[in-house]
């Protein structure tokens, strides 16, 4: 359902949308007030830790917890056998799985048993009087590796039908996607790039690690709170782990410290909650960094074969990339999304991809921003970089040749509404960074970048107070600024000043069920509920004055946050302001409140384009990074300064990916680099300031023509980057991270 | 009838087509009736699927009409981070 397919954006003068009002939770963020998930606490309450593999793939033969169990200050010990076997769905009961673990541990890290004790001394002396009888079997961890004959199997007999007889038992599924007729139009191009592309596993790299504190009565009422993108996610799967009643289940999510995809599952929580069970008591569990980086979902690593063929004008004739993802230990790899938006802003003829999902002794892949999309705009914008660039072509000129346009049918099937990629095309072009000189060793790139964006269950409540302040409650924990968005949309249709509405987040108990935030859903899902919800509240208010004022309904109307006489037959009347109307409430039917419960669908597609400059030294293959330019289409930027956030987080999530982040394993196939010392995220002092372009076409599916904007930002700077390294180094770079000895290794091969 | 193009993987289930052709007038009637007519689309029908009707995706919304003369493409279930 599109709520509303009218955008009023035309024709609507904006007062708060579009501005920049204060945040509503920079003070608590700055000043320590902020309850993130290590931060609650409860009377009684007991310290759970996890025991962990030490292997990268083993038989658990058994496990012998009465050790542990019989030391002072040790409440509860909990393996798989505590958790009820229930009929639990594929995807489900692999989260069981990777929470606990069953007869195998499948990864260095992976769960295994956990302990409830007084103290986390006490906790940890528990662990280490665990038994565990391992017979450790073979590895593989990494994604090509693990599709050759005789490697290590994870699962027998787990593929999906639609992969080949034949095929490896490491591979779970096969996509295929795209038109035309790939050699007709390979043939028809003067050249024909055939290149392979890399890209390592990175982490969200989230600040805060993951915790919460759960509780649960004799009665089986439970009450969990934690820090995670979904808490009616966290609810629902709990319960069907442990087969509890969702109603009996409430989930309070704390505020976040950053989650970028990787906190839309669970860890953590379900363990937690069977502790409580057996103790009685509060647990709290809080994971250390070592833990987040071993057992948390990294994003999968990728191996992309590319052929794309090109004309010396520029035009592409033919586009083909199979790609393959390792997904962790199970199934459910983003290579789906992958081989659908790999040549998405693209218009072509003929164009075909082909994904393989692939199982490997790593963690579960958790989502992370536009998860799949990156690595295949990596190769797909480095292969057509490196084809323009060898016929003496500007980049972004034969981008625009071959940029999807409204009417163009998309490389993964549908033919597009209007869209944005042409408007930051030449709006880069344009750009004084386009134009800007290089020094030596010093080399520009640019990629673009494409993301789907959807809709989803979402509830929205909107209380209209005695004293005419408005209180929204919304059930999607707030990521990327949507207590400000929900705040200003409100105030916007109310006709009434921001600092007039307090935005929450609501718990479980509170609201219907809503989607997780993720898939830039929030600002367009939740903000055509708010828009809705206070719609409600206009009409009832419409509805109360007309009461007072002895006129139909019909002859009031709302505007400038007051309800006016309206058309020949309402009479004169002095407007009632918000206020007005809100302290009669009680005399006038009592309370007044709106809400919305929808699926919002129809959510616009989104894209951008990224510009870098880049300087390598020669010497060391350290890449400095100069400049950056985000260009990109909000559809309408409901706070400017959030969406430029969200541009520059995705460009620096990206440098990171680019550059130095990766997972490393060993050949004993444990992590090496379990740490932010040794896994290297980019600071600021890396960076210099990202520039944040953006464009607003407007989406037709929303009221004020919002798009998503949380997720399109990481997809182009992963290419962008190769190709400014590439171009200043001199020597095509088609493997990340381009760290110093991967640059110097090619400059000096080359 | 309605015109459904499927993604190149699935056209196993449906000898060899990339287009069918349903008797649906809205979302739930679409993905019954590619079940029903071929029954190798089940296990990925209920995995998952996200649909583009004219050029908007839809995931769950089985009421969402759709017209005779509507493009439909049936898309892998759409994730998000």
């Amino acid at each position: 359902m599109a709520l509303d397919s009218k955008t009023t954006q035309d024709v609507m003068q904006f007062k708060v949308v579009g501005t920049r009002p204060l945040r509503p939770d920079g003070i608590d963020k700055v000043t320590g007030r902020a309850r993130f998930g290590a931060d609650i606490s409860a009377p009684g309450m007991l310290t759970g830790l996890v025991l962990r593999s030490p292997h990268a793939h083993a038989r658990i033969k058994s496990i012998d917890t009465s050790a542990a169990e019989a030391m002072e200050g040790v409440h509860a010990v909990v393996t798989r056998r505590d958790f009820p076997e229930r009929d639990l769905d594929e995807g489900t009961a692999d989260v069981l799985d990777n929470c606990m673990a069953g007869d195998k541990v499948l990864y260095d890290g992976h769960a295994l048993a956990a302990v409830a004790a007084s103290s986390t001394h006490i906790a940890r002396k528990a662990l280490k009087a665990i038994k565990v009888d391992y017979e450790p079997l073979d590895h593989v961890t990494d994604v090509d590796a693990a599709i050759q004959p005789g490697a290590p199997v994870l699962h027998q007999g787990r593929a999906n039908e639609s992969v080949p007889e034949g095929a490896s038992p490491n591979i779970m599924a096969r996509y295929e996607f795209g038109h035309g007729d790939i050699e007709a139009g390979l043939a028809q191009a003067d050249r024909v790039l055939e290149r392979s592309y890399k890209t390592e596993a990175t982490h969200q790299g989230y600040i805060e690690p993951h915790a919460c504190l759960a509780q649960m009565g004799p009665d089986g009422q439970a009450d969990l709170w934690c820090c995670t993108q979904g808490h009616y996610m966290v609810r629902n799967t709990c319960a069907e782990i442990l087969g509890l009643a969702q109603g009996q289940l409430r989930v309070t999510a704390s505020e976040i410290g950053g989650g970028f995809g990787g906190k839309t599952t669970v860890f953590l929580e379900p363990v937690a909650l069977m502790l409580a069970k057996k103790t009685q008591r509060p647990v709290k569990m809080v994971m250390s960094r070592s833990e987040v980086l071993r057992a948390t979902g990294p994003t999968a690593s990728s191996s992309v074969d590319m052929r794309i063929g090109m004309t010396k004008e520029g035009i592409i004739t033919g586009a083909f990339a199979e790609l393959r993802y390792q997904g962790g230990a199970y199934p459910g790899s983003p290579v789906d999304m992958g081989a659908m938006s790999a040549f998405a802003p693209y218009d072509l003829e003929h164009v075909k991809t082909i994904g393989w999902d692939i199982v490997t002794n790593r963690p579960k892949a958790a989502a992370y921003r536009a998860p799949g999309a990156p690595m295949a705009a990596f190769a797909v914008e480095s292969a057509i970089d490196e084809l323009a660039k060898g016929f003496g072509l500007d980049p972004l000129e034969v981008r625009l040749r071959n940029a999807a346009r409204e009417g163009t049918r998309a490389s993964y099937g549908p033919t597009y509404p209007a869209i944005g990629l042409e408007a930051t095309l030449r709006r880069a072009k344009d750009h004084p960074h386009w134009s800007a000189p290089l020094g030596p060793n010093q080399g520009r790139g640019v990629a673009c970048g494409f993301w789907f964006n959807f809709g989803g269950d979402t509830c929205v409540s909107l209380n209209v107070t005695p004293d005419g302040t408005v209180t929204v409650s919304e059930g999607n924990p707030d990521i990327g600024g949507s207590r400000a968005s929900m705040s200003m949309m409100a105030a916007e249709e109310l006709g009434i000043p921001y600092e007039k509405v307090r935005t929450i987040v609501a718990d479980t108990g509170s609201l219907g069920q809503n989607e997780v935030t993720d898939g830039s859903r929030v600002t367009f899902a939740v903000g055509l509920a708010t828009i809705k919800a206070a719609r409600a509240a206009k009409a009832e208010m419409c509805k109360r004055v007309a009461q007072v004022w002895g006129i139909d309904e019909d002859a009031v109307e709302w505007k400038d946050g007051a309800a006016h006489p309206a058309g020949p037959n309402a009479g004169t009347h002095p407007p009632m302001t918000l206020a007005e109307i809100a302290a009669i409430a009680s005399n006038t039917g009592g309370p007044i409140a709106g809400h919305c419960e929808a699926n919002p669908e129809g959510a616009g597609v989104s894209f951008a384009t990224h510009m870098v400059d880049t300087e390598v030294d020669p010497d060391t293959g350290a890449v400095k990074i100069l400049r950056y330019t985000v260009f990109q289409d909000a559809g309408k930027a409901v706070h400017p300064a959030y969406v430029e956030g969200q541009f520059q987080g995705g460009a620096t999530q990206g440098i990171g990916w680019a550059l130095n982040e990766a997972y490393i394993y060993g050949e004993d196939g444990l992590l090496q680099n379990a740490g932010f010392l040794d896994y290297r995220i980019p600071v600021a002092s890396d960076l210099p300031m990202i520039d944040a372009v953006i464009l607003e076409i407007p989406n037709p599916g929303h009221p004020y023509g919002v798009r998503g904007v949380g997720e399109t930002s990481i997809v182009p700077p992963l290419a962008a980057v190769a190709n400014a390294v590439s171009e200043a180094a001199g020597v095509r770079m088609a493997s990340l991270p381009m760290s110093p000895p991967k640059v110097l290794k090619a400059i000096r091969d080359s | 009838m309605v015109q459904v193009t499927i993604w190149g993987s699935l056209s196993d289930f449906t000898e060899g087509a990339r287009e069918v052709e349903v008797d649906a007038a809205n979302l739930r009637e679409l993905l019954d009736g590619l079940a029903q007519r071929y029954p190798g689309l089940k296990p990925q029908l209920e995995r998952g699927v996200s649909v583009s009707i004219d050029g908007r995706i839809y995931n769950d919304s089985w009421f969402q009409p759709i017209q005779p003369d509507s493009e439909v493409v049936l898309l892998a279930r759409l994730k998000g981070g």
